[in-house]
């Protein structure tokens, strides 16, 4: 640690060493929420580009550019990357940084736990882009590492699954330290009926963390003792079933895109409630809302996979089961309405992206409930018509909302006003773009287009062109996010402590940019 | 900002690429086929019931949004109601209305579940075994058994700079040298199985799509309606390695008396030794010899 507490003056012993140093050794909450945005912000990029590669081989009929294998290790690694290296770290980034800041704590419980996960993620980053360099290439087999085709991965198979061990060891260490933080180091008088939102969606979302990464990491590693110790737990011909590696995938995975999705609705809760000048509708309702929803999250797992010839019982029930999650997230949209009703309402960058959010991720609920219908589920297995699903669920609303959270909290961070004008013009950009890449895939999918695929009969030519047309147009959008972002971290306007009208929330009774050290003393809430 | 002119530029393109779709659309490139089986019709028809449903409700939602983005802005005077933050009636409406538009959408959702899982009272069974990256049919009941594999046209066009147009080629990817022959009318039961990683069996006309995974057997069952007899096409749904956008699966629906003609032919072509003749076949495929040793040892 470095802060010489001996100092004069004990509001300022926010000394830190300087230079690289400084994000080598720190334990400092916002050094670290930081360097994982900054991560996050990376990885979003390179995600991106492995994205582009993909709508570049799409944006015509026939192979024009890629070996279909490498297409292949293409649409697997921008999952991977995407999932794991962007989303998940960027929702860590924002918890180091806002809940400390938002419950009154001077810092995380466990700040040396904190740095480490945060290492673990970045080696754990580091060897799974090694593995495009490695002979056989990347892994190919989509995320969802499904034998006995994953066992056929080159040299990168026991990589990526170390990989992947390494990020689960670090995203239930970031889990275990946001509980002890919000169980032990609420400020005085804030009940937890009394959290901000975003912190009550991190909680949860914790808690989905240690309950299912876990389990990944189980699966992952059968399938390594599959692959070098001659084990049979998927291999049919030693009476292993290629089916439970999917039952565990996805008893991870659905609870897997809640842990995207439960800190975005957190984010939108914040965002709507202070630029409609009022307080969240139903906090309590939002609160069980999430609740029943991480609930629901494990018990609806094998909705993922209607085809593979499930009993007619086990169709059915995780038919019902899925629907109902249509409920407790209804709750939360309809809430989200209520709070703008009768509001008084501006459109600063923040809530620009929040409504956004609000319409776009509900198309997303709409084709994820179509999809939870069994029997035509059917027909929109495996299709375009998921991958639009999905993408709007992901992009439109769980990236979406974190570009809100950048740009509601980026003055906090550096103190400087960011350039509202080109804020603006992204996101009309970001939001016009993500509709004319992902809507039109809803058409392929329903038409016959198969996912995964690097070249596609003729008469799916038109919409091809267009959705990649949107995917240039979404990927050249984000290098003025990262432009808009590193010109605030330079200067800018200086901003005050409240930046908004009146904001709810402890983080705004803190200077900007928030001091090295906060709440010295706990602030005392009523 | 050349950033911005570029993407003014992209965005212009994208616009206009849009705009003169709708000159030259075929509308069925937008949504699910109809399809020509009983099962599929029933499928389309669940699937516009829960489209339409969510085009209400996001009528209503969307509209409120819309109404409270409209009305109540700043800039138009509007004050905040902060006395406006709980209503219990509000809530229980909208948790109870949903689970009732909820049980609507349930109930026949079930009901085709449960015809599309019975497989009883089949009249000819025929079984599917994926490969990397062909398929192969087997008619259980008469013996007669043959390969399907991207057809030639399509797999030279389909090679990374080929230099040749896709869209000079009739059925680009959805072409194979032996389809699948079915009787109309009849019920089918297909038998689905894999021989190396899990495939998917989906012809979208037939309104049904089915995983064929090694050491299984998943069923699936077909009745094209007698009056019409057709060529349908589809392509295996489940990735499957590096060339699994070439596996694809035709299918020719003939009449009774057509089928069982052709099903004759096959078996007089097939005399004598049909096993030695698919395995000569399959033996050109470096790789695919060995599993069909195994495909028969099962």
């Amino acid at each position: 640690m470095a802060h010489h507490e001996h100092t004069a003056d004990a509001a300022h012993h926010d000394d830190k060493p300087h230079g690289i140093t400084r994000w080598l050794t720190t334990t400092n909450h916002k050094d670290i929420g930081t360097m994982y945005l900054v991560f996050s912000l990376a990885m979003f990029l390179i995600g991106g580009l492995f994205a582009m590669v993909v709508r570049a081989e799409l944006f015509q009929p026939g192979l024009q550019f890629v070996d279909p294998g490498f297409f292949n290790q293409m649409t697997t690694m921008h999952a991977l990357v995407m999932v794991f290296g962007a989303v998940m770290p960027a929702t860590v980034g924002l918890a180091n940084w806002m809940i400390p800041m938002q419950i009154g704590a001077p810092d995380m419980a466990l700040p040396r736990m904190n740095l480490f996960s945060f290492w673990l993620l970045f080696f754990a980053f580091m060897l799974l882009l090694s593995t495009l360099f490695l002979p056989g290439g990347a892994p190919a087999s989509g995320w969802t590492l499904y034998p006995p085709l994953v066992l056929q991965t080159g040299n990168a198979f026991p990589v990526a699954v170390f990989a992947i061990h390494l990020m689960g060891a670090s995203s239930i260490m970031g889990s275990i330290n946001v509980i002890v933080t919000i169980m032990n180091m609420r400020a005085p008088g804030m009940s937890l009926l009394k959290m901000p939102l975003f912190s009550w969606s991190w909680l949860i979302t914790a808690y989905l963390l240690i309950l299912v990464m876990p389990v990944l990491a189980g699966g992952v590693t059968m399938l390594l003792t599959d692959h070098f110790f001659a084990t049979s737990f998927f291999n049919p011909a030693g009476g292993g079933d290629p089916v439970l590696f999917q039952h565990v995938f996805w008893f991870f995975g659905h609870p897997e895109v809640y842990i995207m999705i439960l800190p975005a609705f957190g984010i939108v809760s914040e965002i709507l409630q202070t630029f409609s000048r009022k307080p969240i509708f139903g906090y309590e309702a939002m609160v069980y809302a999430i609740a029943s929803i991480a609930f629901l999250s494990f018990i609806v797992w094998a909705h993922h996979m209607f085809t593979v010839g499930m009993p007619l019982a086990g169709q059915m029930f995780f038919t019902l089961s899925t629907m109902l999650i249509a409920i407790p997230t209804g709750v939360k949209v309809f809430n989200w309405t209520a709070t703008m009703w009768r509001g008084s309402i501006t459109f600063e960058p923040p809530m620009l992206f929040a409504i956004a959010f609000l319409f776009l991720f509900t198309i997303g609920g709409f084709s994820g409930l179509m999809l939870a219908i069994a029997p035509a589920d059917f027909q929109y297995q495996d299709t375009y018509f998921v991958v639009a699903h999905f993408h709007y669920v992901l992009v439109p609303g769980a990236v979406f909302a974190i570009m809100a959270a950048v740009y509601y909290w980026l003055p906090k961070w550096t103190g400087h006003m960011y350039d509202m004008k080109l804020a603006k013009f992204h996101f009309w950009m970001s939001t016009i773009f993500v509709n004319v890449l992902f809507f039109p895939q809803h058409f392929l999918g329903l038409a016959g287009m198969p996912r995964r695929i690097p070249d596609y009969a003729t008469q799916f030519a038109d919409w091809n062109m267009v959705s990649s047309i949107g995917a240039f147009g979404f990927g050249l959008s984000q290098l003025l996010f990262v432009y808009i972002i590193y010109k605030a971290a330079k200067g800018g306007e200086k901003a005050t402590a409240q930046v908004w009208d009146n904001p709810p929330g402890l983080e705004w009774t803190v200077p900007s940019p928030a001091p090295y050290h906060t709440f010295d003393t706990a602030p005392e809430v009523k | 900002m050349a950033n911005s002119k570029r993407m003014l530029a992209a965005l212009t393109g994208a616009i206009a690429a849009a705009a003169t779709l709708p000159a030259r659309a075929d509308w069925s490139l937008l949504n699910m086929p109809v399809g020509v089986t009983e099962l599929s019709q029933e499928v389309h028809g669940l699937h516009m019931l829960i489209l339409w449903v969510c085009v209400a409700i996001a009528v209503f939602t969307f509209g409120a949004m819309i109404y409270a983005l409209v009305k109540f802005r700043k800039s138009k005077g509007a004050v905040a109601d902060t006395t406006l933050l709980h209503s219990t009636k509000l809530e229980i409406a909208w948790t109870v209305v949903p689970v009732f538009i909820l049980i609507g959408m349930a109930i026949p959702s079930v009901e085709t579940l449960i015809k599309i899982e019975d497989t009883t009272g089949s009249e000819m069974t025929i079984k599917a075994t994926g490969y990397q990256w062909f398929w192969q049919y087997d008619y259980l009941d008469s013996g007669v058994s043959f390969y399907s594999r991207l057809a030639e046209s399509s797999n030279e066009t389909r090679q990374l700079g080929s230099g040749k147009d896709p869209r000079g080629v009739e059925h680009y990817l959805l072409d194979v040298d032996h389809p699948l022959v079915i009787p109309t009318g009849t019920k089918v039961r297909l038998l689905l199985t894999a021989n190396d990683v899990i495939h998917s069996w989906w012809v979208p006309d037939f309104g049904m799509k089915r995983d064929a995974i090694p050491g299984f057997i998943n069923e699936m069952w077909i009745k094209v309606d007698a009056d019409k007899p057709g060529t349908y096409r589809g392509q295996c749904a489940e990735l499957c390695g590096r060339d699994h956008g070439f596996m694809p699966i035709v299918v020719v629906a003939k009449p009774k008396a057509e089928f069982d003609a052709w099903l004759a032919e096959q078996k007089a072509a097939a005399q004598p030794a049909p096993a030695e003749a698919a395995a000569a076949t399959a033996a050109l495929n470096s790789g695919a010899a060995e599993a069909v040793t195994l495909a028969k040892a099962e």
